[in-house]
């Protein structure tokens, strides 16, 4: 079964959103690095570059397809995971640690309330895979 | 996910699969692996480094006997029939009138009149009716035995030693592209040595209902579960693998629009064998010389090639990607494309259109991987 922290907010497009004040960390679910398979490249924005919510801000890639990802908030980026470009398996390993992607300045934190919770996400998942 | 109109087909591991945590995919109408939990990555690897097990059962098996079997063989394939001995098999193409591909396949000779031709899943049913209206009052029988057998891929450098406690056959004895009929764990078997992952190895074809005994069998005498034991592996090891060594994939590099010459197998046409169909016109490109070429590349800068992006040579976009992936053994990102004969150069600068961006690659010589021997 797919791990689905209790603290984090989850997208229908399979990123997680972990808030710390203003500032969304992002990534990708445990269930969507298991569906990728092994994740060989990933592409991420430029800091100061802007995104509205379900816009893609990089895409990642595994040895058989290429997957864009979406932005859960509409705000700019502050801070990318560079070290992904060295070491893209981290989001196979750790997808909701040092897996993480990108760190946006929220436009609007109440944006996120509008997201998924984790057992709502759970849900979803299953839902999904039916 | 909506559900899906057609039931998929499955061969006789599928519920193995299942049991030993494949994720399943529709491949072409049938239910298959794309990848086990190890991982594509380390499925390539252990393959390359000691043995992977791949269940192609889904791929189609013809029996052709009579006194005219290699005849007729041999004026509906490209290469020489005549020349194969009991024992032996090669690879050749079912080609059409235009010297283009309707499949590319394994012709096994057990006798001089009985013939086993190996096609591919996705194309068997097609493949059938071609051969079957090809018929022209010749003496013999054909057989479309797919659903009577299981096939399996035993490859590796291990594959073997895996193989050898399991086995009556003197596999040393097997040179490559022979075969011998013997049994695997009490089994009656076909023992082929061939493959598609270039790698030393093994294809075991048995009746479909032996299936699951013998992959038991060869996970257990391969030790699968220890690291460096065989490993189970999916269609996308099995592509990664196949793309490494050079090797066409029908559907991507070869089909009914490309022609044998176009990629880089004119060693299976053998024009001087006499006439079958599409000769003439594979005679004629070959002295008036192809148009365009199948090549292989490796990305120079940071990006992965993907199948059907646009090949791009001096600004101008002159061809197509025919698979384009990472190469998980060489750790490049690889792939194979047509572009215009007179550009085909090793060497040679080109660029890849990843979604929109211009990616730098060079044309390299293919096989990208060979095993030393």
């Amino acid at each position: 079964m797919a791990n689905v922290p209790e603290n984090l907010h989850y997208s229908k497009d399979h990123e997680w959103v972990r808030v710390d004040g203003d500032v969304a960390i992002v990534g990708i679910t445990d269930y969507a690095q298991n569906s990728l398979g092994d994740v060989v490249y990933v592409e991420l924005p430029k800091p100061g570059d802007e995104f509205a919510a379900h816009e893609a801000f990089g895409s990642v890639e595994s040895v058989k397809a290429v997957s864009e990802v979406f932005s859960p908030v509409t705000g700019s980026v502050v801070e990318v995971n560079s070290s992904l470009n060295d070491e893209p398996e981290k989001v196979n390993n750790e997808p909701y640690g040092a897996g993480w992607m990108i760190r946006v300045k929220m436009q609007t934190p109440g944006e996120v309330d509008s997201l998924l919770t984790a057992a709502e996400y759970e849900d979803f998942t299953k839902a999904e895979k039916e | 996910m909506t559900a899906p109109a057609v039931e998929l087909k499955k061969t006789p591991l599928n519920e193995a699969h299942r049991r030993m945590g494949g994720r399943m995919v529709d491949f072409g109408g049938w239910d298959m692996p794309v990848q086990y939990p190890a991982g594509t990555i380390e499925e390539h690897l252990r393959t390359r480094t000691h043995a992977g097990l791949f269940d192609v059962s889904h791929m189609g098996e013809f029996e052709v006997t009579g006194p005219d079997a290699i005849s007729f063989v041999n004026r509906v394939t490209s290469n020489d029939v005549s020349k194969l001995v009991d024992g032996q098999a090669h690879y050749s193409a079912l080609t059409t009138p235009e010297g283009t591909v309707v499949d590319d396949l394994l012709v096994y000779r057990f006798a001089a009149d009985r013939l086993m031709l190996v096609v591919n899943a996705g194309t068997t049913e097609k493949d059938w009716d071609w051969i079957t209206s090809a018929r022209a009052g010749e003496n013999l029988e054909l057989r479309n035995a797919s659903s009577s057998y299981c096939q399996i891929a035993l490859q590796g450098p291990d594959a073997i030693d895996v193989l050898k406690p399991l086995t009556d056959a003197s596999l040393s004895d097997i040179k490559y592209y022979h075969f011998t009929e013997g049994q695997v764990d009490r089994v009656p078997a076909i023992i082929s040595r061939t493959g598609y992952t270039g790698e030393d190895g093994f294809e075991v074809y048995a009746a479909a209902d032996r299936a699951e005994q013998i992959w038991n069998k060869l996970l257990d005498a391969g030790r699968f579960g220890s690291d460096d034991g065989i490993l189970p592996c999916g269609l996308a090891a099995r592509n990664t693998l196949r793309l490494e060594a050079g090797m066409a994939l029908y559907g991507h590099e070869i089909d009914e629009s490309t022609t044998l010459l176009e990629a880089n197998l004119g060693w299976i046409c053998k024009l001087n064998k006499g006439d079958f169909t599409g000769r003439d016109a594979l005679a004629k490109q070959k002295e008036s010389g192809i148009t365009r070429r199948l090549i292989g590349f490796e990305m120079t800068e940071r990006g992965i090639a993907r199948d059907g992006q646009d090949v791009v040579i001096n600004d101008a976009r002159v061809g197509k990607v025919t698979s384009g992936s990472p190469a998980p053994y060489l750790k490049k990102n690889i792939g194979m494309a047509y572009v215009p004969a007179g550009l085909a150069k090793e060497g040679a600068a080109i660029q890849i259109d990843v979604r929109g961006r211009l990616i730098g690659a060079q044309i390299v010589k293919t096989p990208f991987y060979k095993r030393a021997r």
